[in-house]
């Protein structure tokens, strides 16, 4: 019957694709450093992959929903360069600034939490390129295959980029902790 | 310290267990006996550590899986909501459509300034925790109409104030109906209106607020606060502020509008 197939493959796209909404929505937050935009992205994402569903062959159904973000938030990205270079003024308060969120009062958070804060800071201001491959590599866990396909770079490309980004990132640490031990 | 030239792609390699068991060995060997390579070994290995941290990887929202479970039809669509106007909204529609968005997004910050948010962080929780409620009880809506004319009637004998009740379809908010909630103590009229695939919550009830809205993202959702005339306004929703602008900006001019009109 027509409608337990249609039952079933929504069954299916939660089961093998819905649960990469955490990785799905990482991704997207730390590319655009912006919460509702991130969203959007993600959202969007999932009608994508969910009208596209009949035409995935099974295979790494992560690393398939991760190039769609991915191309959505290049997408995301053109549309603001194109927005910025129109000369709008940026808007007051708006954008990059909003998403920052209001920054934690130090004595409030942990030092834990401070790290994290930090942290994330950190990884939020590196070059995109950078900031991709380490994310895929260290939040997903991914090879460096499975970055080259969702990237679309080489694998080479993929080493030197993570070679790089774990260099600023622990530069960056390190001047941190040192800047805040004075 | 910097490892040895020849062999920094190596420990690299390492570190994300994509060498193989004679380079892994050898390379350990190596370690073992080089200061420099194991130093910058231990470093990689303490980056490690702190990229491990759960704080560092964020979970999405409920309110975006809620949505995402509503869009693939694994839930019914909200109460009240036609499944056309649900479906049919793309929701990267404004970047690709940037152009449009621009001019809105122009056409808004010459009227309104928009400064930081000011205000009280209870009522703020308020405002959000009612949105969120009215999209998951499936009690959106009471009176579910695009009318606006009989939306404003069947306040009447629910309130002891009248609330604009303005069509904002041209400037793309078309009104879905209105409900009533309970807000700051009191019963309030509680507008909605949709924007692609976002519903947005509009409070109102007599009040004080600030002449320019104010707005704030508060759990990924925009909210956006102001008074016209005697009456506060609690936009709430989760577009993007900028989306949020114009629709307040829209709000703002049909108001006056239809103040103008009137005898």
């Amino acid at each position: 019957m027509r409608g337990d197939e249609t039952a079933d493959r929504t069954r299916r796209f939660q089961d093998q694709v819905l649960i990469h909404l955490d990785a799905a929505y990482g991704l997207a937050r730390y590319m655009t450093r912006d919460p509702v935009a991130a969203e959007d992205i993600v959202q969007d994402a999932f009608l994508r992959a969910h009208r596209a569903f009949d035409g995935f062959r099974g295979g790494d159904a992560r690393a398939w929903l991760l190039t769609i973000v991915r191309n959505n938030v290049r997408s995301w990205a053109a549309a603001r360069r194109d927005r910025a270079e129109q000369a709008l003024e940026s808007l007051p308060g708006q954008g990059a600034e909003i998403a920052d969120e209001a920054a934690p009062t130090p004595e409030a958070w942990l030092a834990a939490q401070e790290d994290a804060a930090d942290l994330r800071a950190l990884i939020e201001v590196l070059p995109p390129a950078f900031r991709e491959a380490l994310l895929l590599r260290e939040m997903e866990e991914m090879s460096y295959r499975d970055i080259a396909a969702v990237t679309g770079a080489p694998v080479g490309t993929v080493m030197s980029r993570l070679a790089r980004a774990r260099d600023l990132l622990a530069t960056a640490w390190r001047r941190r902790n040192s800047g805040e031990a004075k | 310290m910097t490892a040895c030239p020849d062999k920094a792609d190596l420990l690299q390699g390492l570190l994300d267990d994509e060498l193989d068991a004679a380079h892994v060995r050898a390379l350990e060997a190596h370690i073992a006996t080089c200061p420099a390579c194991a130093e910058a070994w231990a470093e990689m290995k303490a980056l490690r550590a702190l990229l491990g941290d759960p704080a560092l990887r964020p979970e999405a929202p409920a309110a975006l899986r809620a949505r995402i479970l509503m869009d693939i039809g694994a839930v019914p669509p909200l109460h009240a909501v036609s499944s056309r106007s649900w479906r049919a909204a793309p929701g990267l529609r404004r970047w690709w459509g940037a152009g449009v968005g621009a001019g809105v997004a122009i056409a808004a910050s010459l009227l309104l300034m928009v400064g930081p948010f000011g205000g009280d962080s209870a009522l703020e929780g308020e405002v959000v925790a009612g949105h969120v409620r009215s999209l998951q009880a499936q009690h959106l809506l009471d009176v579910p109409t695009s009318d606006h004319h009989s939306v404003k009637p069947w306040f009447a004998g629910k309130l002891d104030y009248s609330p604009p009740v303005p069509e904002l379809a041209a400037a793309g908010f078309p009104l879905q109906g209105g409900r009533l909630d309970y807000m700051a103590g009191r019963p309030v009229a509680a507008l909605v209106y949709r924007h692609g695939a976002h519903v947005l919550n509009l409070y109102i009830w007599p009040g004080d607020g600030p002449r320019q809205p104010d707005f704030e993202v508060r759990d990924g959702y925009t909210l956006m606060h102001w008074r016209d005339g005697d009456m506060a306004y609690w936009a709430v929703s989760d577009v993007m502020a900028e989306e949020m602008h114009a629709f307040a900006t829209a709000l703002t001019q049909a108001v006056m509008a239809q103040n103008t009109h009137k005898p």
